[in-house]
């Protein structure tokens, strides 16, 4: 452990361009964040907007959650739209018209949508079709299903307590209301937590003499991290405080970061995309993996269908329309890599707020479907881009 | 004789590194040229400058070709000057035929309709030049790794070649199929075309080469006269690993112990041609402290043998039964098998032994994380401390643990594939080609290795198509032919001779 380490290696500069992926993706939400605050005159940032971009967004970060341990594992799922459209109405249909209680609803829609996933990946997994395909039958499948559920119509509305599952807030426990304390609390307990951890990481590295961020970076992007965070609960406790939703994100992602960065399942489901031959015959059970990240992805799925059914407080026929295109994107955008085996949680959840920002900003604007399209495509074109030419230049 | 290739002082810098220094190389008209060095000396760079894929002007130096200064541009640029260069992995497009191959961007057309009557009759020349039994239309991928080369070759020709670079060319190849090679470049010589072969199989050198030249860390140590008594293959070997080597192999004391691994009757199916059996009833056993070798020609089963036998990863209807210290064991998938205390070190190591991509650490724990991790959840600390041992034990040439794979050089990737086995804490280590790919200086580290494991009393079975190496340091060999064992020798009795008898006989 006496040995010269990355850190002798190079200075600031060397360090930027080693990590320059994290960095700019960092670096381009920030910009993206002020180029329209300052376009739509403030209107991005107010508090009611922005607890918007987080009930508008939920859905889609829970999906790439599940999304990006597929492509991590070397696959894709092109069905999460359709599944999450098909969920939606299915628990529409149990409510609305079969009048089941949503203690019952809940876990049966989510138990639909580890099945349908099982069913996908049995192929992926055990028959070894290409994911693109299985996924693209899943995706027309469940696309039909959900006309044939709701005979075309919408179904709705749904009671007070389900659409609290997206559109509900906590309420402030202490009783002051605006602001709202509890908010408050929670924003700096999770600063304290972060920063904690990031302090222990850092304590461990050094340890180890492999520890390569700068000091003044370490404490520059705590900083940076943490007033952005307080900046956003300051104007959500100013608003209607924390929404539910975001409670779930937030806590579904600390536990996939988790469950992928530190854990043996974690470990082995990159090792399969890294090189999926060298895993099995280094005793990993490949296929039965890959068959549970595809269960996994469509839990996750029809969580997202349930969101989203609720915050709409009815479910249609064209609900999860193109969906699965947005979340693949926030993913690739996060950094993940094209073969499998590379990419990040938390990347994937900032590709997801980076689409978001836009979405929400250019509608704002009053920027046309059709430029958004544009403007989304060419952006995800350019993240991979940047990818491929660092990867080039680096080799 | 005339020099049809002169290259002087010839450097090329990398960022950070300096990857050839003032080397020269001169090439007479009319012979065979063999350029030796360890991995990483140089020699592809070298060919890589000279064939225009470093542009004139991306090095130092100079470049005379048939008598004047040549300054490549690109690939095509050298071709056209009848450099051809004939890579390790061959760049032939495997669904289309043996015909469309050879004319692949140089299409025998008019207007761009292609003319098949001309593309076939010169295919059939060439085929004939080549000496390759195949119809032209043959698809590529149908033919073996020997063909393909040939392919490769007559490809050369009919783009009128007259410096042949070869990259290793039998590295792939049987010994049959090598020697059937080394003679057609004899051949080709005899009509006067100049070849540079790079390789590390220096009884080849010795046999077709009339001159070799010497690269060692960037720079040219010796251009040594093959067709000389005194230049021995110990000559060589010494200016490339520039120290003595009076060892190649190093000595350890044998002795074996108690039985550890018994293998009895053990069958096997092809998994594609279910009435193909590949393995017929194989009986072997290894003792404690024993290294036994595996001998046999490429094909001879010795690959599928292993993996079949660890966790079944190859074929099928697999029946027999394996003893590990006297009591029978499940090795029905890898991990039952790694469980069983087997260890399986692949002969392919960067596409079935390593991720690429990720770091010596989490290559070195994959295998067996749990010793690791609690409650599924990784120790990364430990983790380190793990790899750092093993890093560090096994002499593995790197900066820190978190190196990425992909950066390391043939040697200490496979010190990592053996951290990986090791860190399983096998009973049985099944090395298949532990040496493959990897320059001497290395190789001589592995043995010390497996010397060492045997002297913990591990068990060793070495799969080897390097009959020398097999000889070098086993304690015994098995020798294998079409799926079945067809004799064992003790050390003391096999020679190269016996072994290649016993297979010939059979």
């Amino acid at each position: 452990m006496n040995q010269p380490n990355a850190r002798a290696a190079g200075g600031i500069g060397a360090y930027l361009l080693k990590h320059m992926r994290e960095y700019g993706l960092l670096f381009a939400l920030i910009a993206i964040m002020l180029f329209f605050q300052i376009v739509t005159e403030g209107t991005l940032l107010k508090p009611v907007n922005i607890t918007n971009l987080f009930l508008q967004n939920s859905y889609i970060i829970i999906m790439a959650l599940g999304m990006l341990m597929v492509i991590v594992a070397g696959h894709i799922d092109l069905s999460v739209g359709s599944v999450m459209g098909f969920v939606g109405a299915l628990a529409a249909v149990l409510i609305v018209e079969w009048h089941l209680p949503i203690a019952v609803v809940i876990p049966v829609s989510l138990l639909v949508g580890a099945l349908i996933g099982a069913a996908q990946g049995y192929f992926v997994a055990f028959w070894r079709i290409p994911s693109f395909i299985v996924t693209l039958a899943g995706m027309l499948v469940f696309r039909g299903l959900s006309l044939w559920l709701l005979e075309g119509q919408s179904v709705g509305p749904f009671p007070k307590s389900f659409q609290s599952l997206s559109n509900g807030f906590i309420p402030d426990l202490f009783g002051v209301g605006k602001p709202n304390v509890t908010a408050l609390a929670a924003g700096i307990i999770a600063v304290a937590v972060l920063v904690w951890m990031g302090v222990k990481t850092r304590a461990r590295n050094t340890r180890y003499g492999i520890e390569d961020e700068p000091t003044s970076f370490f404490v520059a992007r705590n900083v940076i991290v943490s007033a952005a965070l307080m900046f956003v609960i300051w104007k959500l406790a100013g608003f209607r405080g924390l929404p539910n939703v975001l409670i779930s994100m937030a806590v579904l992602t600390a536990l996939y970061a988790f469950v992928t960065e530190r854990t043996t399942l974690g470990r082995r489901v990159y090792a399969i995309g890294g090189n999926e031959k060298a895993a099995k015959l280094s005793g990993i059970k490949t296929e039965r993996l890959t068959f549970l990240t595809f269960v996994n992805m469509g839990a996750l799925a029809a969580l997202g269908g349930l969101v989203f059914a609720a915050r709409l407080n009815t479910a249609t026929p064209k609900a999860g329309f193109g969906v699965e295109l947005d979340v693949i994107a926030a993913v690739f955008i996060g950094g993940a890599s094209m073969s499998g085996g590379a990419g990040k949680i938390v990347g994937a959840v900032v590709g997801a707020f980076i689409m978001g920002v836009m979405n929400n900003g250019m509608s704002i604007m009053g920027i046309g479907i059709d430029y958004q399209q544009v403007i989304k495509g060419l952006v995800l074109l350019a993240a991979v881009f940047f990818d491929v030419y660092n990867k080039q230049k680096q080799g | 004789m005339t020099a049809l290739l002169e290259m002087r002082a010839i450097t090329k810098t990398f960022p950070g590194v300096k990857a050839l220094d003032q080397v020269n190389l001169i090439v007479r008209q009319g012979e065979i040229h063999a350029i030796c060095g360890e991995n990483g000396a140089g020699k592809s760079t070298l060919m890589k400058v000279l064939s225009g894929v470093y542009p004139a002007g991306s090095y130092e130096g100079e470049i005379h070709y048939e008598g004047k200064i040549a300054q490549f541009r690109d690939i095509r640029d050298s071709e056209d000057r009848g450099i051809i260069i004939i890579h390790q992995e061959l760049a032939l497009v495997p669904l289309l035929s043996i015909a469309e191959n050879l004319f692949i961007g140089n299409e025998r057309a008019k207007g761009g309709v292609i003319n098949w009557q001309d593309t076939f009759r010169q295919t059939e020349a060439l085929l004939k030049k080549v000496g390759l039994k195949e119809p032209p239309a043959t698809q590529v991928d149908k033919l073996g790794v020997g063909k393909q080369q040939l392919v490769e070759i007559a490809k050369a020709l009919s783009k009128d070649v007259r410096l042949l670079i070869l990259d290793e060319p039998t590295a792939a190849l049987s010994e049959s199929d090598s020697q059937a090679l080394l003679d057609l470049l004899l051949e080709l010589k005899a009509q006067g075309v100049t070849s540079i072969i790079i390789s590390h199989k220096l009884n080849e050198v010795k046999r077709v080469a009339d001159s070799v030249t010497v690269i060692r860390d960037g720079t040219t140590v010796s251009t040594l006269d093959a067709r000389s008594e005194s230049i021995t293959e110990d000559r060589i070997v010494r200016d490339m690993v520039g120290r003595d080597m009076a060892h190649r192999y190093p000595d350890r004391p044998r002795r074996a112990g108690e039985m550890v691994m018994e293998v009895a009757d053990w069958r096997v199916w092809h998994p594609d041609h279910a009435e193909r059996q590949v393995i017929k009833g194989v009986k072997l056993n290894v003792r404690a402290g024993e290294v036994v070798g595996i001998a046999g020609l490429m094909g001879s089963g010795r690959t599928e043998f292993a993996m079949s036998l660890f966790g079944h990863s190859y074929g099928r209807r697999i029946s027999g039964t394996v003893q590990i210290h006297g009591k029978p064991v499940d090795t029905s998938t890898v991990s039952r098998a790694i469980e069983a205390g087997l260890a399986y070190v692949t002969e392919d190591r960067k596409s079935l032994g390593l991720i690429l991509d990720e770091t010596i650490q989490r290559n070195t724990t994959l295998a067996n994380l749990g010793a690791v991790s609690k409650a599924g959840v990784i120790n990364e600390a430990r983790e380190t401390e793990v790899a750092e041992s093993y890093r560090a034990a096994m002499r593995i040439r790197t900066p820190s643990v978190f190196q990425k794979v992909m950066n390391l050089s043939g040697g200490n990737q496979q010190k990592v594939v053996l951290s990986k086995w090791l860190f399983t804490e096998p009973e049985v280590l099944i090395l298949d080609e532990p040496t493959r790919g990897i320059d001497v200086g290395a190789k001589y580290e592995i043995y010390s290795i497996i010397n060492d494991l045997s002297a913990q009393g591990k068990a060793v079975l070495m799969i080897s198509s390097e009959m020398p190496e097999l000889l070098g340091m086993c304690d015994r060999i098995y020798v294998m032919n079409e799926g079945a064992f067809v004799g064992e020798l003790p050390a003391a009795e096999a020679t190269q001779e016996r072994i290649m008898s016993l297979i010939v006989t059979e």
